[in-house]
């Protein structure tokens, strides 16, 4: 379980985060919904790491991963490695952080690749592929590191109705692996359609 | 024309000089360069002060005095140096310098998202600079970097401050000796040609990193 106690975060004197209190378990998936500019991308960045946060608690309490702060995330522009092809965007780290050997990373990434139906584009770069296919490469890069939770911001915006579904059925697969899926998206449709549990963030008075 | 392939051998032999100065140069100024961004862009403030001091100084002030300094002002310190060695260490600290900005801002012209997306992958520092981010700003600055090496190769005609014979320097003589401009053309033309040739080399490298957009 993932948990969050009492988050504060603000940028300068703006207060973005006011006590926030969040769990998500594993082989779930959970959504955070809420009206622009809530703080929900800053939420998920400091569940990542990517962002501090003033006060409060981020508690793993996950006792079967050697790694407790395993948590991975699919970005909103994805950020993917333009100079690599497919294949090396997500085997790459499985070498240098998992320290694997190529061998095994790729038979690793094929499994992948054969889950997100991106077969035949292995050698591929990312200006090749279309948007729904650099989101599951995206995908493909972070699941590769086998975290215990995933998150997703905003997974759907750019995408059509069929796609929108593709990537729900997506999440449920990664949810039914195991892990924790947590999402952040706008989407009320898409949240209630496939989320297990739905939070809200609201604007919070400053 | 007999008088051309006269004088043709000697100024080749002045451009060995003007050869090995541009290859010692751009071989270790570019590694250099990158080391300079690097501590440029240190959080530690005092190293990245100290940086940016040495970059104003390279940059403030001219390669020949700069060559002078190494090679008759260092003794002074009790440093005493070879004139090859001096001339070695004034080109590179000094386009060191040059190439530290080039990178720099190859560098800051890379989206943050490609730092964010390593860091979450918990990937090093260093795997992330060399393999994320350096591949990737070398291909921005590509067309900077040549612009550099181009002025290199016409920069390194100021080692006749200390008594290097280079094919400019050889071309003086040749051209005072015998009262023509001739030789002067020749070593003109001989340059151009050489910068003709590192041209389509780094159109070449700048072809083959086209791969991805």
């Amino acid at each position: 379980m993932l948990r969050i106690e009492n988050l504060n975060k603000s940028f300068g004197t703006k207060k973005v985060l006011k006590d926030v209190n969040l769990e998500f378990e594993r082989g779930t998936i959970s959504m955070i919904t809420g009206e622009s500019g809530v703080g929900k991308t800053t939420l998920i960045r400091c569940l990542c790491g990517l962002e501090t946060y003033d006060s409060g608690r981020i508690l793993y309490l996950d006792e079967d991963s050697k790694d407790n702060k395993s948590i991975g995330l699919v970005f909103q522009n994805l950020n993917l490695f333009p100079h690599f092809t497919v294949m090396k965007n997500i085997i790459y780290p499985l070498i240098k952080v998992k320290k694997i050997d190529k061998r095994q990373a790729t038979s690793k990434a094929k499994d992948l690749i054969d889950m997100l139906s991106l077969k035949g584009l292995e050698d591929h770069y990312e200006y090749q592929l279309s948007g729904g296919q650099k989101q599951r490469v995206a995908i493909a890069r972070a699941l590769a590191m086998e975290p215990n939770y995933l998150c997703f911001d905003e997974p759907t915006s750019a995408l059509d109705y069929k796609l929108r579904d593709n990537v729900g059925e997506i999440l449920q697969k990664v949810a039914s692996k195991g892990r924790g899926v947590i999402v952040i998206t706008h989407d009320r449709d898409f949240a209630k359609k496939y989320g297990n549990k739905i939070y809200e963030l609201k604007n919070i008075d400053n | 024309m007999d008088y051309i392939l006269e004088i043709t051998p000697f100024l080749l032999d002045g451009f060995k000089t003007s050869l090995w100065v541009f290859l010692i140069t751009a071989i270790f100024s570019i590694p250099l360069g990158i080391i300079v961004c690097l501590l440029r862009l240190s959080r530690i403030k005092i190293i990245s002060m100290i940086t940016q001091a040495y970059i104003l100084i390279m940059r403030g002030t001219p390669l020949l005095l700069q060559i002078i300094f190494v090679y008759f002002g260092l003794p002074i310190m009790g440093i005493v140096l070879n004139r090859e060695v001096s001339v070695s260490i004034a080109f590179i600290l000094n386009y060191a310098a040059y190439f530290g900005e080039i990178f720099r801002g190859g560098i800051n012209s890379i989206d943050i998202g490609q730092f964010e997306a390593a860091k979450v992958l918990k990937l090093s520092k260093t795997t992330t600079y060399l393999g994320i981010i350096l591949p990737q700003v070398f291909k921005i600055v590509l067309p900077s970097l040549g612009n550099e090496l181009i002025t290199l190769i016409k920069d390194t005609s100021l080692v006749y401050v200390l008594g290097l014979g280079d094919i400019l320097r050889a071309a003086k003589t040749l051209s005072n000796k015998d009262a023509t401009i001739t030789p002067l053309f020749i070593a003109g033309a001989i340059y151009l040609i050489f910068i003709w040739f590192v041209t389509i080399l780094l159109k070449r490298v700048e072809m083959r990193l086209e791969y991805y957009k």
